[in-house]
């Protein structure tokens, strides 16, 4: 456990000195800023929808941000020959993927508490709960270990970091579009599919201030399984 | 002690390294020499745990690398061909991870960092990125991270590869200096490079162990004798008269014209002595009214061999070494 601290650390570091982590949250607190003027501030909504529009809009870049974030984890370290000196030091391929997932997180959970002076906006001029804004974050962050998880998943797959971010989006998209896929087919099948879309039913309920069991065991779900698909993947690498 | 008891490694259905066997002693210094994709890197993984093996048995001071390959790792120090470095680090906060990285703990990770940076001499760049150090800091930052826990044993796969020749002095010396309280083991497709670091030298072609020996165990055993290059004054035509003459020398097994020449009237020779006979060879051609202009002993003479033997399997360097071998003591153990 302290070996995957020690890796979340350097991880971390990395991400301070390098670029990609500043160009990703100030991407996405432009994108949501933008969103959030568009869609909230100019139709004529109330204070709750508003706040619901917000977390809509966050969403997305939440999951684009997972994806970019988790990319270079592990498919740079290849490139560099660095994943050699993980796998050659006694530590377990568990906590190399957790160290790097923690790292990740602190940085996306850092993007997402960035872009609370928009809730506290509505707070303040509006009327909305706090509970709503708590629960709406939950989401957030939920979702983007899920999509997080899924990007370290790709970049332990890909050869690059480029081919990380496409394979991670192939992953992503598909169960965004679940629900698209859900009302096109009978039930029960449909059924099936929407409690497994990533967004659509499991993230609506957190964006309208609703927690819901369902929603955070399915992002856990997600988020455990592709962290340990992930593992399993450096396992099988030492094989070939 | 390692001991590499019939190990292969297959990628696929290409065979990398097998049947392997070799044994390597506390504190010795081995090198691994081999051509390019002669199985030296896949060899030297498996024995870092960083590659498992397909089967045979590698053990690191008595511990399996499949078995329990943390312990081995805890054990064993890995430079992999290109160092393992992160560029945006400093060299004292990359030497100070991969220590922690190691189970290195408390008070213990400076002094043992100090140690590494004293030893491989990179103390002053301690403050520096590593992306803003040269190939050969770079190198020694690479050794450093791989002594920084002071395995017993220390892996290096081709340190001396692209260095300048300052360098290259500097990084034999250094890794000269592991030896003893470090079991080493090195590799290299260049055998000058390595010859006069090694106690013992592994060739290695096909994924196999083809000779092993010191430099001289390997020339001796393999090189039957020696071999000169002889310039003789030997007129228009004495050519063919001369090479019959220098034929007909006792312990002269191989005559070969050159193709060089000094000149018209002049003719090179490489000959092959199956001892020490160059008295008599001088003696017989002086005495044959050749001009003697030169007699110089190959100086490249064990290179040309590891070069005969790296060769892709042609039949000739296998029996040669085959019939050469009882006469080199510490191919025993391979043999077993």
């Amino acid at each position: 456990m302290s070996q995957a601290l020690l890796i979340a650390r350097r991880e971390l570091a990395a991400y301070r000195r390098s670029p990609l982590g500043a160009i990703v949250i100030a991407g996405a607190l432009l994108i949501d800023g933008i969103y959030f003027y568009w869609k909230g501030l100019t139709d004529k909504l109330v204070s709750a929808q508003v706040l619901s529009e917000f977390f809509y809009g966050a969403s997305g870049t939440t999951m684009i941000a997972g994806i970019v974030l988790a990319m270079r984890l592990l498919a740079e370290e290849r490139q560099t020959g660095t994943l050699t000196l993980l796998n050659t030091s006694p530590i377990k391929d568990s906590e190399i993927v957790l160290g790097k997932f923690v790292s990740a997180f602190g940085v996306l959970a850092l993007m997402t508490l960035l872009t609370l002076y928009m809730p506290l906006l509505i707070f303040v001029n509006g009327k909305v709960s706090v509970g709503h804004i708590v629960v709406g974050y939950s989401g957030l962050l939920l979702l983007g270990a899920a999509s997080l998880a899924i990007g370290l998943f790709a970049s332990a797959v890909a050869k690059s970091q480029v081919v990380a971010a496409l394979i991670g989006t192939l992953i992503l998209a598909p169960l965004v579009l679940l629900w698209a896929v859900a009302k096109a087919v009978d039930p029960p099948l449909n059924r099936v599919l929407t409690s497994l879309a990533i967004h659509h039913e499991n993230f609506r309920p957190f964006m309208n201030g609703i927690l819901e069991l369902d929603g955070v065991v399915y992002y856990a779900a997600v988020t455990y399984f592709f962290l340990l698909a992930a593992t399993k993947t450096l396992e099988a690498r030492r094989w070939r | 002690m390692i001991e590499i008891r019939d190990l292969y490694k297959y990628y696929g259905d290409r065979r990398a390294v097998g049947p392997l066997s070799a044994t390597i002693e506390k504190g010795e210094i081995v090198g691994l020499l081999g051509l390019n994709g002669a199985g030296k890197t896949t060899t030297l993984r498996i024995l870092a745990c960083d590659l498992l093996p397909t089967s045979g048995t590698v053990r690191v001071g008595g511990l399996d690398v499949v078995d329990v390959p943390h312990e081995v790792r805890r054990r064993i120090g890995y430079l992999p061909d290109t160092p393992p470095v992160y560029l945006e680090m400093t060299v004292d906060e990359y030497l100070t991870f991969a220590a922690k990285l190691r189970g290195v703990t408390g008070a213990d990770v400076e002094k043992r960092v100090d140690e590494a940076l004293e030893l491989t001499e990179v103390g002053s760049e301690r403050d520096r990125p590593i992306g803003a150090l040269s190939h050969g800091y770079r190198q020694r930052v690479g050794i450093a991270q791989a002594i920084v826990h002071k395995p017993e044993f220390v892996v290096l796969d081709e340190p001396i590869s692209g260095l300048d020749p300052v360098q290259i002095v500097e990084m034999r010396d250094l890794v000269r200096s592991l030896g003893g309280e470090h079991t080493v083991v090195v590799s290299s497709h260049i055998l000058s490079e390595i010859h006069e670091t090694c106690d013992r030298i592994f060739v290695i072609r096909d994924g196999q162990i083809v000779a092993s020996g010191t430099e001289k165990e390997l020339s001796e055993a393999l090189l039957s004798g020696m071999r000169v290059t002889l310039s003789l004054r030997v007129g228009q035509a004495g050519a063919a008269r001369a090479s019959q003459l220098i034929a007909s020398v006792e312990g002269v097994t191989q005559v070969e014209l050159a193709a060089e020449t000094e000149g018209p009237g002049v003719a090179s020779y490489r000959v092959a002595l199956s001892r020490d006979t160059r008295d008599e060879l001088t003696r017989a051609v002086v005495g044959a009214g050749f001009g003697l202009l030169e007699l110089t002993r190959g100086e490249r003479e064990l290179e040309s061999v590891f070069l005969e033997l790296s060769k892709s399997s042609d039949e000739p360097a296998r029996k040669k070494k085959k019939r050469k071998k009882p006469a080199a003591e510490p191919s025993a153990e391979e043999a077993s």
